[in-house]
């Protein structure tokens, strides 16, 4: 029996053999609309942004005029907009290292003691909070955090409101309630963002051998030292992806920072008024590259220590 | 004599599990000791035992005398070599091997010498700054038994360290093994599955079966006096005549068992024993032939035969009526 007898002579046969014969034009016909998606629209979308951060605002008329400046670049390092960016840079650090500092021993403990079912409590209990409407938990969190909410009653109950009184009084930490303080501005940040600390730590652990731990020891490491030694720089790759999410997220965040903590923008504020109220889409642009390049900075820092050798 | 471990009694459990089921043994100072059994008889989690990887369940381990159960593998004078090497992916050849030195506290001009001391003991002076990931796996596993011996340890442990290299560098790492530990002068504890290996290398072998001990001897020992059926099917092959069998063919109520090479085939012999039979299968080795017979009453017999020239043997063929007897010297007396 002829084995071309076996298929259906359609028409689209011809076009498979073809497609079968010529795998390149395969590639780009199943590659292409995707690559087109991002290339244009993606990161095209993001170089029309940036350009426009070239274009001049006047201030009279309030309209964008067609004419290339570096004064909208310029004006980031104003000293009012610096503060912003320090602002910002600062809080996106502290959660940064918070968020490491809380996810390491949940991700350790999930990635090699926990069981199968465990396992499966942990990954749904890390995740359950990313299925909640984010703005409905910042703005949960305003109520947790006010005078009169859970956190103030159970500090009263324990008798340590003084405690929080004296925290709140220092400088660049406190403000006047916790809810519109530094203090409370980060412990909700880091509420939020942990989650994507604790699966790539998680993960980065999973994928170091058990008995690297058992040849540390062996040749005389003790416990501490294993840890220092083996185990952190072998998960390193994992804390600086989770640290990568943490640091973004709250460098491009305007929503905590506008429901919780003191008067004063961050980045995100700063371009939501810039581009909203005042109408100046060309400084709000300027401003946009200010994470980027600090995203981009800090991957070079990144990458000094090693930290993508393992990729 | 000094004993470098000893087992009293050692049982580990894990549930209902007996890995390692009273076990008790005593392996010298400088002896080449092979633990030897199929995979989950329990050799493994004995070595993970002297390692401190593993607490006993119950029983005494000591260790050069001192009492070893209880601490952790860091306050042990023993170091291994794992079976995947498990050298640390992140450090240079260099630095894998002064790991033990450094968390030691071992100034860094000493480790440094002592690591390339260890690094030529195993001929890859020239490795020292290259990734575990950038070697083949024979270079892997010199790079592990530095790493090991560059403590100095008491006793060194190998958990099946050639099971991963191909056959012609495993029979170079066995002859290089035997060599260093010669040199050395320290306890090798060696765990195989590998009958092979562990009678050519080892002073002496502990043959494991479902958590204990079969038997413990030197190799000709092992191979010429088996003990058990198990002995004498895993440590080469045998053909094992049970109690009943050998009540109709040499009149005694034991069991006993004879090596295929010790089989004459259609020979006559003083003071033997024979069977006759139908071959049924001949397998061609090279410099032996392995001839299996069956009798009349479905017994059967394998016997192997040398094909070297120098001894003029009439190779049967399939299908030949031929009979297979055995000197009563070949006799092994089996316990049940």
């Amino acid at each position: 029996m002829n084995l071309n007898a076996l298929y259906l002579q359609t028409p689209l046969r011809g076009v498979s053999n073809f497609l079968f014969r010529h795998n390149k034009v395969l590639l780009m016909v199943l590659l292409g609309p995707p690559l087109l998606w991002f290339v244009v629209i993606y990161l095209g979308s993001l170089l029309a942004l940036l350009w426009q951060g070239f274009y001049s605002f006047d201030d009279f008329s309030m309209t964008i005029l067609p004419k290339l400046t570096f004064d909208n670049y310029i004006k980031i390092f104003a000293h009012a907009n610096f503060d912003i960016i320090l602002r910002t840079l600062a809080m996106a650090c502290a959660v940064t290292f918070a968020s490491a500092l809380i996810a390491f021993p949940i991700a350790y403990y999930m990635a090699v003691y926990a069981s199968k079912a465990e396992k499966g409590f942990f990954y749904i209990g890390v995740m359950l909070p990313m299925w909640a409407s984010y703005i409905v938990k910042a703005y949960s969190w305003t109520v947790i955090l006010a005078k009169g909410g859970i956190v103030y009653w159970v500090l009263s109950k324990l008798g340590l409101v003084a405690l929080l009184e004296a925290l709140l009084s220092m400088p660049y930490v406190g403000g006047s309630t916790l809810s519109t303080s530094h203090l409370g501005r980060f412990i909700v940040f880091t509420y939020i963002w942990l989650p994507f600390m604790i699966l790539p730590i998680q993960a980065a652990i999973e994928r170091v051998p058990q008995n690297l731990m058992q040849a540390s020891q062996d040749l005389g490491a003790n416990v501490s030292q294993s840890f220092c030694y083996v185990l952190l720089p072998l998960a390193f790759p994992g804390i600086v992806a989770g640290s990568i999410f943490t640091f973004s997220l709250t460098l491009g965040d305007y929503i905590i920072p506008t429901l919780i903590g003191p008067a004063g923008l961050f980045i995100g504020n700063f371009v939501y008024v810039q581009q909203g109220a005042a109408g100046n889409i060309p400084l709000a642009a300027a401003f946009t590259v200010v994470p980027i390049a600090l995203i981009a900075i800090y991957l070079l820092i990144a990458k000094r220590f090693g930290a993508f050798d393992a990729l | 004599m000094t004993i470098a471990v000893e087992f009293e009694q050692v049982s580990r459990f894990y549930g209902a599990v007996r890995a390692v089921d009273n076990v008790s043994l005593a392996i010298p100072d400088g002896e080449f000791f092979s633990l030897l059994g199929p995979s989950g008889s329990g050799k493994t989690t004995c070595l993970r035992l002297i390692a401190g990887f593993e607490q006993p369940s119950s029983g005494v381990i000591k260790i050069h005398g001192e009492l070893a159960s209880g601490l952790p593998p860091y306050l042990r004078n023993v170091n291994t070599v794992f079976q995947d090497y498990a050298l640390f992916p992140h450090l240079n050849v260099l630095e894998n091997i002064e790991y033990g030195l450094m968390v030691k506290g071992i100034a860094k001009p000493e480790r440094h010498r002592r690591a390339q001391e260890a690094l030529a003991s195993v001929a890859l002076a020239d490795m020292s700054q290259r990734k575990p990931s950038q070697l083949s796996g024979g270079q892997r596993q010199r790079i592990a038994l530095a790493r090991a011996i560059v403590n100095r340890p008491k006793v060194l442990l190998l958990d099946e360290p050639l099971g991963a290299l191909d056959l012609k560098l495993r029979e170079q790492m066995q002859a290089e093994l035997k060599t260093l530990q010669k040199q050395l002068g320290i306890t090798f504890v060696f765990v195989t599955h590998d009958q092979g290996e562990a009678l050519s290398m080892s002073d002496r072998v502990a043959v494991f079966n479902k958590g204990k001990i079969e038997q413990v001897g030197s190799p000709t020992h092992l191979y010429n006096k088996p003990e058990t059926v198990f002995v004498a099917n895993f440590v080469g092959s045998s053909n094992i005549f049970d109690s009943h069998i050998a009540q109709r063919l040499i009149g005694e109520k034991q069991a006993f068992s004879v090596r295929p090479e010790n089989m004459a085939i259609n020979q006559t012999m003083s003071d033997s024993f024979s069977v006759s039979g139908l071959v049924q299968d001949i397998q061609y080795h090279g410099a032996t032939s392995r001839v299996e017979m069956i009798a009349s009453d479905g017994l059967e017999i394998v016997a192997v035969v040398s094909n070297s020239f120098l001894y003029k043997q009439d190779m049967p063929a399939k299908g030949d009526h031929i009979n297979v007897s055995w000197p009563k010297s070949a006799i092994v007396n089996l316990r049940d």
